[in-house]
């Protein structure tokens, strides 16, 4: 990044020069990433719809990307801005690998996001901002870690689950009355479909199962033994089973009262 | 005022040669080899920190044998080269020919430039093809020229005699075990014609596998897969020997 922005500064996110725009400029923009920790590993997952205004724009994207071996990184905002930005994430983690022959600390790949979100503020006040969500196993701690953003870099560390994008209220609530410390792997996937359901029912820019078309949300996994992301054919058997539990109960499992 | 003395350009040339040359045969020599499912890289090297290989992009490896900073400094620019490369276009528009050209420009304007003591370094990019055929190995000598090679290269102090044994030894499709063995059996060779022993924890090695799942195909093989690799190519070769023994 550095030598980046010595030899070649128009490759960079931050240093563009914008013209004088009134107004929100058009473009597609990702909606809902959710991820849920559990013991062992950490899962990330984003619903698949991109929306411009009142259109949606795409109804297959992909919004969550390995960034390296051990984490992952989900967007919300600007799509293309975004794609953009995870690319250049993980340029810069591949190359630091390479350059220094280790890799960099959980923190240390956390902080850089935090950087790069911060130069992107310029865009984020015209309207086009990229919130991601960062996930990954910190294998000095053995453990998954969920880091969220705001628009203008800073960085929390969420315990247990967090969410980003225009259906995260609702993705949240969801996660809060099914979330537990316990889960397993299986059950922290199907938390974040439920999640993403949730979101869609509410939020009309996240995209549920697309069943006609078999389109499901991208669901991935990070543990010690590394990225994976989940196949079509598991992805679809988790909203599958959602789906026809939901045809009994539209609003999905109930949680106790006390 | 005195008068430099004239040295002609040949005698000027022969003497840089001869300096580079004298530095790299300093250096322990290292080995890359094809091997069915990839490129294998095998050296000597007692430090654990300093590597002689390494990953420069998906499919592509480096290997250099001389001064440890100067060839530092060229592997920094070729990631740094194929990491740009690769974020400007795409991942599969960085190949080993694109990046042993620029080497070789880098070598050779050094070289030539008097202001600057010539490199004393000796490379080896490799990149590892969908098939065996689809591999490509360039050395790279100190003056900025380009060796396409096949099947196996040495470089480094004792490189000519290394490269004459591994030539006759070599064969496509061997696994990775049986190069690797023959890779050892030509290091552990001294120039006066005998033979000592390199054990495991001085060896480094590396594999382009083309077989690994990974967009980046690069792996460092080292502790119990390394001595179990080592322990496979010699039961290979003894049960080899005894059933030749048989025959006879």
């Amino acid at each position: 990044m550095d030598f980046l922005s010595e030899h070649q500064p128009q490759m960079l996110p931050g240093k563009r020069q914008l013209p004088p725009v009134q107004g929100v400029i058009e473009a597609p923009h990702g909606t809902t990433i959710v991820a849920v920790t559990f013991p062992g590993g950490v899962v990330l997952a984003g619903d698949r719809r991109a929306t411009m205004g009142n259109v949606i724009a795409q109804r297959d994207i992909e919004k969550v990307f390995p960034a390296d071996e051990y984490s992952a990184v989900g967007i919300a905002g600007t799509a293309g801005l975004a794609v953009e930005m995870v690319k250049l994430f993980q340029l810069e983690l591949e190359h630091f690998e390479k350059v220094e022959g280790a890799t960099l600390s959980l923190e240390g790949k956390a902080n850089r996001l935090s950087t790069m979100i911060r130069s992107n503020l310029g865009m984020a006040m015209q309207g086009l901002a990229v919130v991601p969500l960062f996930a990954g196993f910190d294998v000095d701690r053995g453990k998954g870690r969920i880091f969220s953003y705001d628009v203008t870099g800073g960085r929390s560390e969420e315990p247990g689950y967090a969410a980003t994008g225009s259906g995260s209220l609702f993705a949240r609530g969801a996660m809060k009355k099914l979330y537990s410390n316990d889960l397993t792997e299986q059950q922290a996937t199907t938390l974040v479909v439920q999640a993403l359901y949730d979101a869609a029912d509410d939020d009309s820019a996240t995209g549920g199962p697309d069943v006609a078309r078999r389109i499901y949300p991208i669901v991935t996994v990070i543990t010690e033994e590394g990225f994976r992301r989940l196949t079509d054919e598991e992805s679809s058997e988790i909203a599958r089973l959602i789906l026809e539990r939901r045809l009994e109960q539209p609003d999905g499992p109930r949680a106790a009262l006390l | 005022m005195s008068t430099p003395f004239y040295v002609s350009p040949q005698q000027a040339m022969a003497d840089r040669a001869e300096y580079a040359r004298k530095g790299i045969a300093r250096g322990r020599s290292l080995v890359v080899l094809q091997y069915a499912d990839g490129i294998v890289f095998v050296g000597e090297n007692p430090s654990r920190a300093l590597h002689k290989f390494s990953e420069i992009y998906d499919r592509i490896g480096f290997a250099a044998a001389g001064k440890y900073n100067e060839y530092e400094n060229l592997r920094i620019g070729g990631v740094r080269y194929a990491d740009l490369r690769g974020y400007t276009y795409d991942r599969d528009d960085v190949t080993a020919r694109g990046l042993a050209n620029v080497y070789a420009q880098t070598l050779g304007t050094i070289f030539s430039s008097a202001a600057e003591k010539p490199y004393e370094v000796e490379l080896v990019v490799a990149e590892v093809g969908e098939t065996p055929e689809g591999d490509q190995i360039y050395r790279l000598p100190h003056d900025g020229s380009i060796v396409d090679e096949h099947g196996s290269v040495a470089v480094g102090g004792n490189a000519e005699q290394i490269s004459s044994y591994l030539d006759q030894r070599h064969q496509d499709g061997m696994s990775l075990a049986e190069a690797l063995k023959l890779a050892v059996q030509s290091l552990s060779r001294e120039p006066n014609g005998g033979e000592r022993e390199i054990p495991a924890e001085r060896l480094e090695v590396a594999v382009l596998d083309r077989t690994r799942p990974q967009q980046r195909k690069f792996k460092r093989i080292v502790g119990r897969q390394l001595d179990r690799l080592l322990e496979a190519g010699g039961a290979e070769t003894a049960t080899e020997a005894e059933e030749s023994d048989d025959e006879e």
